[in-house]
């Protein structure tokens, strides 16, 4: 049942990924270029409902609809965040996709996008090699 | 309906993406987020790998992962094929060259690796870390931010 909630959210991001052009190449240009504001409405808008979310989750203490506490992990600072996050920032400038959006390329028809993923696949492995190594 | 069809304004978009994190809470019980996928994918294809970054992940009992990310993939198809006019187009027709093919591979390693190392993407840190107030999420989104500026607007790649 648990599985059959996350597919249909899960689609549903799809879909809103596609249908907002979210996952397109162009967009992302247009937010690095600062000529539309599209993404980071999009950005803004959809951290308030999601914090709001989370607020009125804490405020009334809901659970989970299978009555499970519902637990956020925190998510501590390390250096790798601001290294690994500029990098990752270029490959999203480059590839006009961050994870999400690349499944949705995929999903949509880019079938390029496949290079993408199997691109980011590798970096996962590299980063998997360095880890012991890189400061954190 | 007719509005379904043509894309839509950030003002849907954004808080529709917003509620993915109360609704995967609330139903699932799981924290937003997409770029574990590849560490998951990774554990799962190398079960034998002496690497404690993939033999450390238990990804028997994180199989949500692949099913939203599978959802992801299920949706945008939906989206593209039944939900909009005309066919369309995401990625710049040059990018279907070798040239632009060796462009995609170097920026899905950049992606794959950068967002590991950080712990997470525009979907974790971003949106969840941040409506969670969580400020290394900030520091991480500012971050994304300076890469995407850098290579656009200094190195021009």
């Amino acid at each position: 049942m648990k599985q059959l909630f996350v597919l249909l959210i899960g689609s549903f991001f799809g879909v809103v990924l596609v249908k907002s052009e979210v996952v397109s190449w162009y967009r992302i240009q247009k937010m690095f270029l600062f000529e539309e504001a599209h993404m980071y409405l999009i950005i803004a808008s959809a951290i308030a409902v999601g914090a709001g979310s989370l607020y009125l989750i804490r405020r009334f203490h809901l659970k989970t609809v299978f009555h499970e506490d519902v637990a956020v992990k925190a998510k501590p600072f390390h250096k790798g965040i601001i290294i690994g996050g500029i990098i990752f920032g270029i490959g999203w400038a480059i590839t006009g996709a961050c994870p999400g959006p690349i499944y949705a390329q995929i999903g949509s028809g880019e079938y390029i996008a496949l290079i993408t993923f199997a691109g980011a696949m590798v970096g996962m492995y590299l980063y998997a090699f360095l880890q012991p190594k890189l400061p954190h | 309906m007719e509005w379904v069809l043509q894309p839509w304004p950030w003002y849907i978009a954004g808080p529709l993406i917003g509620l993915m994190v109360p609704a995967l809470l609330l139903l699932s019980g799981k924290t937003f987020g997409v770029s574990t996928s590849f560490q998951h994918l990774g554990a799962m294809c190398s079960p034998n790998s002496r690497l404690p970054y993939l033999k450390n992940y238990d990804w028997r009992s994180n199989q949500w992962r692949i099913v939203f990310v599978a959802g992801i993939v299920l949706g945008a198809f939906v989206g593209a094929q039944y939900l909009s006019i005309e066919p369309l187009s995401f990625l710049p027709a040059d990018y279907y060259s070798l040239g632009g093919m060796i462009r995609l591979a170097i920026g899905g390693l950049l992606v794959g690796f950068g967002v590991r190392y950080a712990g997470g993407c525009t979907s974790g840190h971003t949106i969840m870390g941040l409506s969670n107030l969580q400020w290394s999420s900030l520091v991480a989104s500012i971050s994304f931010f300076i890469g995407g500026l850098l290579i656009t607007h200094v190195l021009q790649f």
